[in-house]
């Protein structure tokens, strides 16, 4: 023992300095992008190494932002379009994913391969069809364009379909003794009891479609439908120039909703995200 | 048994509950997922522009046509140059910060918030901040290198480094995601291997790494390794932002040239042809994943 306490020490401490260095080089974007957004443009231009502005100018950077373009419509697009997206997304998955784990019919293993099958797809392969599709619909530059892709999740439906196998029977059983329906037990026992899956495919689909750049490039148009990565790429080639401070205010802006969303929830955001790298 | 209590007219009342909650999904499914799918195999074989009236099928000539197109070409290269360059950075960073963040239980939760940050930033709006960071004269990264007397490159202006800036910020952008991978199948070694190991002589860290947690981890690492492979072919925001393909084609990659055929020189056909090349490489990799977990097969 005598020996080895100086080594656990050792180790220890070999171990934080690894992790800070790591870490600071993780978190160094996010401090240059605040010590820019707080800056005045000529000690954005100074070349000189400094991370405390000397002059605070963030507030006239986020008027900036703001003065230039619609930044909170892009924020409450975001938050319609993904809010859209989930709710259709469950309300296709959570009766699929019941007779996939409780009702035993014919096809149903070809179906759960179909589910299988469109988990592995990755979704930019699909979207010149897609787009002809939305484009055929008349759906272009609509909401309904946005969530067309993700109306059938199967990554939701196989996260519910997973648990709902760990649900006993009998409680479903029970459930119909007291004069439940089949649709009744989907969505007012089904759904409230798996809520921790219905948390997880939630939090995937959320920051998936908050982020999300590819399809809406393709589909939205109008400068007051976009969401926020477009209104940031807008804002970057349309207006910002080399006004950095302005363009690392609204990267913030951007960026600071999910980040606030993930330190206050991390646990279950880890898990969630964890869970879409092991989907299958 | 759930089917014992379904009402007694069983046969017809399952089926027609079946259709009620099956149907919307497989509907849609066929409309918006797998019809695409078919569809694009067949566009790709059409020389269908975007908007015409009528269009032919011309066979495999547009694959023919990207073999020689020297954009391509490049863009292809550039795909599993980035991959290349990717996926053992952010493989072994990921494994060695989920390794450091498990050994000991000071401060873990912490770390591993820390490090987990990037993967939530909309990788659109870290590109625009990247772009800052590699930015020659004024970005944080060669004010940095100022500091110790080196003069940094030109980043993502000179088409030497223009790839190697994106690979940066991908490696950045993904080993947090890939250590949540890592810590997910360490928590499943049971303390007691280490413990045993220990107790038969294996003293130091480094052996029981090897002894029993390396054996353990391989299975993950595999799986690990071929999706950062299958996230790295997906590479579009930051070329689509900051490089727009460029310098000199420097950072054309499948995805981008798939964009710009089909969407800004409307040449759907050959578009398509770009989409099914990447699903064969996507789909080789998800091929690959299932021969690996063959023997240890989920439920």
């Amino acid at each position: 023992m005598k020996i080895r306490a100086p080594r656990r020490l050792a180790g220890s401490i070999a171990r934080h300095l690894l992790l800070c260095t790591s870490g600071l080089l993780c978190l160094l974007p996010f401090v240059w992008m605040l010590s820019t957004a707080s800056k005045p443009a000529n000690e954005i231009f100074s070349r000189h190494l400094h991370f405390l502005p000397q002059h605070f100018a963030g507030w006239r950077n986020v008027a900036t932002v703001f003065a230039s373009v619609p930044m909170l419509r892009y924020l409450a697009n975001g938050v319609v379009v993904v809010a859209l997206i989930f709710a259709l997304q469950l309300a296709i998955a959570l009766p699929c994913a019941y007779v996939l784990a409780k009702v035993p019919f014919r096809g149903r293993r070809l179906l759960f391969g179909a589910v299988l099958f469109c988990l592995m797809l990755p979704p930019q392969a699909v979207a010149i069809p897609q787009f002809l599709l939305a484009q055929r619909l008349g759906l272009i530059d609509t909401w309904w364009a946005m969530a067309l892709p993700y109306l059938v999740s199967a990554f939701g439906i196989y996260l519910l379909r997973q648990y709902f196998r760990t649900i006993p029977d009998e409680l479903l059983d029970a459930a119909r003794l007291d004069g439940f329906g089949e649709f009744a037990i989907v969505f007012r026992l089904m759904l409230p009891v798996s809520l921790p899956a219905v948390t997880a495919f939630g939090i995937f689909s959320v920051t998936t479609h908050w982020n999300e750049f590819f399809w809406p490039q393709i589909v939205l148009s109008s400068p007051d439908k976009l969401t926020p990565p477009l209104g940031i790429a807008f804002f970057r080639n349309e207006e910002a120039g080399t006004d950095y401070g302005a363009l690392m205010a609204a990267a913030a802006i951007v960026i600071a909703p999910l980040v606030l969303a993930f330190l206050l929830a991390q646990r279950r955001f880890i898990e969630g995200i964890a869970l879409t790298g092991l989907k299958s | 048994m759930a089917e014992r209590l379904l009402p007694a007219a069983t046969s017809r009342s399952r089926a027609r509950l079946v259709a009620l909650c099956a149907g919307p999904a497989v509907l849609f499914g066929l409309v918006t997922l797998i019809g695409p799918l078919v569809a694009v195999v067949v566009l790709s074989l059409t020389d269908y522009r975007l908007g015409a009236a009528h269009f032919s099928f011309i066979g495999t000539r547009n694959f023919v046509a990207l073999a020689h197109d020297p954009v391509f070409r490049h863009s292809f290269a550039n795909t599993l140059l980035y991959s290349a360059l990717v996926v053992p950075a952010s493989t072994l960073a990921g494994l060695g910060l989920a390794l450091l963040i498990d050994a000991r239980p000071a401060m873990r939760a912490f770390y591993r918030t820390v490090h987990f940050l990037p993967v939530m930033a909309a990788t659109i709006a870290a590109a625009v901040v990247w772009e800052f960071m590699l930015n020659p004269s004024l970005g944080l990264v060669n004010l940095l290198l100022a500091q110790v007397g080196i003069a940094g490159p030109r980043w993502l202006e000179d088409p030497k480094t223009a790839l190697l800036s994106l690979a940066l910020i991908g490696v950045w952008q993904s080993c947090g995601f890939n250590m949540v991978l890592f810590l997910t199948g360490l928590t499943s070694i049971a303390p007691q291997y280490r413990e045993a190991a220990a107790v038969d002589g294996a003293a130091h860290a480094w052996d029981r790494f090897w002894l029993v947690t390396w054996p353990l981890l391989r299975p993950i690492t595999a799986f690990v390794v071929v999706i950062s492979v299958i996230r790295s072919f997906q590479l579009f925001e930051t070329v689509y932002v900051i490089t727009g393909g460029g310098p000199q084609k420097s950072t054309e990659v499948l995805l981008y040239t798939m964009f710009s055929e089909a969407f800004e020189f409307f040449r759907t056909g050959r578009g398509a042809a770009i989409a099914v090349v990447f699903l064969a490489l996507v789909g080789t990799l998800t091929l690959v994943r299932f021969w690996l977990f063959a023997d240890r097969s989920p439920s």
